[in-house]
This record gives C-alpha cells, structure tokens and sequence, in this order.
C-alpha cells in the first residue's frame, strides 16, 4: 500500500472496564472504499469513532492525511474538517434549514462570508440531489433527504475521507437507494470512504475492501468477494451466513 | 344602601382612589425598576451558571449545585431578611431595595440556572457530535447548535419562574420598599378602605398580563416545525 491516508495502529478502547477494542489496526488508502462489517458490540462504530477523536482512544495512534489525531497539540477543530463524519440518526442541526446546516461550519470554521458558503452549500446540496430543499428544515425532509443533507454538511468542507456510520440503519427500505446512490456518486468522484454498514449489496460492488471485526478485534479482511464467498475464518462464515439469510 | 353600593363604596371607593393613585403610581414605578433589574441580572447569573456548569469541572459543579439548591429551597423573604438585617453586621448597609433586588435576583438565577441546565442537557448527544466532527470548538457548538434548541425547551418554564418571582417583589414592603403592595397597603390602613389595595391588584394585572402575552408570542416564534 502507497503511504495511508488513515493509519490507525494498535487502538485499544476501555470503557470503564470494558475493552471494547483490543489493539486495532487499519490502514486505509487514497480513494480505497473500506466496509466494516461485524456483529453489533464488535467495535466497529467505536473504531470508527476513534479516527477523528469523537472518542479518545485509550492507546494506539492515529495519523489521518499526515495528521497526528492524538496529539494534544494538534489543532483537533481544524483536523477535523478534512474528516467527513455521517451518522446512524443524521444529526442535522433541527432549528436550521438544509443550507443552514451545511453553511454552519463553512462560516464558523473554514471561515467563509455568508456568501461564499451559500454558494459552496448550495454547491454540495446539488451533488446530493436536494438543491431544490435547501430552505426546508430537517422535519420537512424525509430520513433519505435528511441523510443526504447530512452528507452534503460533510462534503461541503472538502475532507480528505468520509466516515459512514451504518448511514442507512434508520431509513425505510425504499429510502435506503437514494443514500447509496449519494455514496456510490462520492466513491466515483474518488473519495476515501470508510464504511460501517450492513448493506451487503452495497459492499460487494463498491468496496474496496471487506473488514470483518468480532469482540473488539479485526478477525480477517480482503477483497469482497473473498470476504462474502469464501471466508477463512469460521466466525466470518457465521456471521455472513446469519446476515445473507435476511 | 345597597349590597352593591356598599360592595363598591368598599373596594372601588372613587375618592379614596383618586387620593391614592399618585401612590400607587409611584410604586408601580419602584415595581418595574425592581423588576426588571430582577429579571436581567437573575436570568443572566442563571445562564452564566448554566454555561459554566457545561464545561464539567467537578469542584465547580459541586459548588454550582450547592448553592442553587440552597436559593432553591430558602423562602425568598427569609434571603431578603439575612441580606437587609445581616449584612449590617460585616459594614454593609444595603437599602430595602438593594436587598430585595439582590435576594430575588439570586432566587431566579437558582431557579433559571436549573431550568438552562435541564435545557441544554435535554439536546441529543448527535447534536454536539455531529456539529464537533465538522471541526466546530466546544463554545461554538453550544452556542450556534445547542443554546438556540435549549432556548426553545426553556421559554414556558422560565416566564412562569420569572413571572412568579418578579411577583416576590411585593416581600420588598418588609424592609421598607415602596412598590405597588407597600403603597397600596399603607394606603388602606390610613384610609380605612381596601380601594387602594384593589388599585395594586390592577396595576399588577397591567404589569404581567403583557409579559406573559409577549412569552407566548417568544414560544410561537421559537417553535420550528419538527
């Protein structure tokens, strides 16, 4: 692998007594679409959490685009507008139109006019398809919209990698689509992607590449098709087998 | 005489109040003066209290918590009575007005302190997470994201606190201060009539009846469709 966008080495996260990653790796390359697969309380979405410090690791590294995350003196507010982060329940800022949620950290952070980032925000809400929504708020958008919105208040910003945390988990099966289709727009205009997620369709024709993780640790990883046909771990072909089953 | 015209002789005395409403003019006036600097200063302090409790630094919550429990639970009149009777005793004089300002100031600063803390605790953990990953600090998140949604949470709680205690001020008449209810009842012992006292009821219904109009207005303003 040429030199990583993301290097994550040897995480390991304690909640309380809980150890609920036990020294993780992850490298992730330039435009490389990585899927995170596993059981629910595998670690999966605290790993992911840990790439841009919503979580404070308890041991490890982290260096994201040459960044050292765990630096305290790194200037955490700035490294985090390179990392994209999309959420389960999307999070869109309820008080604010679409525009206003995607122009908030444009004007606060990256520093631009009221202008400028209107036209940058108009700009990513386009590329999600809801140019039309902009003036809606968050309760006048479906979960498909909202999530989309959610994604362009990311990309609006320019990271350097996104971060998806199981981004269709809370949507109606005939939304689920419209975000993928954002995701797979994003994947082509080769963007860095590190994805926790169940869509199992999705993986096998996007990714990269497959990482499975069990009880705090990644149990194996490679290609997709590997991953879903042919396993080498007992605990991966328990896990497909449970989840192809649906 | 009539029951009515007895009724009326007693409690609406036309002499009676015309020889009274520069009195009660003036209370009003002392009303609103202490008032509004109630309300500033004590929604202000409880606001302040309520930030710096966000930021989690245990020994000053503990501290914080202390003391609103105890502005919380103490009788507003026994606060004015210490700072009014007590204060003497370590070489400060407050006036009567300077003490019910101060002893109703801190009652709402308690009790708003617990109401925007209620507030900015009751917004989503996703709301701090989501605006922190896209690089917001700290202090900007909790004022562009999470204030302006604890806001909204807080209005119908805080105009009942505020109109409750602005109502207090009416304890200022135990150490002298001449608001709306000292006049109006001075003015009843030295008419023989209750007259004033219902003139002090009008002014207070003139006083907050607007308030709680404009809190109702604030809360619709603040509404957003979900």
């Amino acid at each position: 692998m040429n030199k990583p966008i993301v290097d994550a080495r040897g995480i390991h996260k304690y909640f309380g007594a809980l150890h609920v990653l036990k020294g993780v790796d992850l490298r992730v390359a330039e435009r490389e679409l990585v899927f995170v697969i596993g059981p629910s309380g595998s670690g999966k979405s605290t790993l992911l959490r840990c790439l841009n410090r919503l979580e404070e690791p308890s041991s490890g590294s982290v260096v994201v685009d040459g960044i050292d995350m765990l630096d305290p003196r790194t200037d955490i507010n700035h490294a985090r507008q390179r990392i994209g982060m999309v959420f389960q329940s999307f999070n869109l800022y309820p008080h604010m139109t679409a525009l206003g949620n995607v122009t908030l950290a444009l004007r606060k952070v990256a520093g631009k006019s009221r202008a400028g980032a209107e036209a940058l925000g108009q700009a990513a809400l386009e590329r999600v398809g809801l140019a039309d929504r902009a003036g809606h708020t968050p309760g006048q958008l479906s979960g498909g919209q909202q999530q989309r919105v959610a994604i362009a208040r990311s990309i609006a910003l320019e990271p350097r990698v996104m971060l998806f945390d199981e981004p269709t988990s809370a949507l109606d099966p005939e939304l689920v689509g419209s975000v993928l289709e954002v995701m797979r727009s994003l994947r082509e205009s080769g963007m860095t992607m590190i994805v926790v997620s169940h869509e199992m369709g999705f993986a096998r024709n996007a990714a990269d590449r497959v990482v499975f993780m069990d009880e705090g640790a990644i149990v194996e990883q490679g290609p997709p098709a590997a991953i879903f046909e042919n396993p080498a771990h007992e605990r991966t072909r328990a896990f497909i087998g449970q989840i192809q089953r649906h | 005489m009539s029951n009515w015209d007895r009724f009326t002789d007693t409690f609406f005395n036309a002499k009676v109040m015309l020889k009274y409403l520069p009195d009660i003019l003036s209370g009003v006036v002392v009303t609103i003066e202490l008032a509004l600097l109630i309300v500033v200063t004590g929604i202000a302090a409880g606001l302040a209290l309520a930030l710096l409790r966000s930021l989690a630094i245990r020994p000053l919550n503990w501290l914080i918590i202390f003391v609103v429990d105890l502005f919380r639970s103490l009788p507003p009149l026994v606060v004015i009575v210490l700072i009014y009777f007590g204060l003497p005793s370590v070489d400060l004089t407050p006036s009567g007005f300077v003490s019910t300002w101060l002893s109703l100031a801190f009652v709402l600063m308690a009790f708003s302190e617990e109401i925007f803390w209620a507030g900015i605790t009751s917004v989503a953990k996703g709301q701090w997470e989501a605006a922190r990953s896209t690089g917001l600090s700290f202090g900007q998140t909790l004022m562009n994201v999470v204030l302006p949604q604890a806001f909204r949470l807080t209005i119908p709680p805080l105009t009942n606190r505020t109109i409750a205690i602005t109502k207090g001020t009416a304890l200022g008449t135990v150490v002298a201060v001449t608001e709306i209810l000292g006049q109006a009842s001075s003015a009843m012992s030295n008419s023989y009539n209750p007259s004033p006292l219902m003139m002090g009821a009008a002014a207070y219904i003139v006083l907050f009846l607007p308030v709680v109009v404009a809190a109702r207005w604030v809360e619709t303003k603040f509404a957003w469709k979900r």
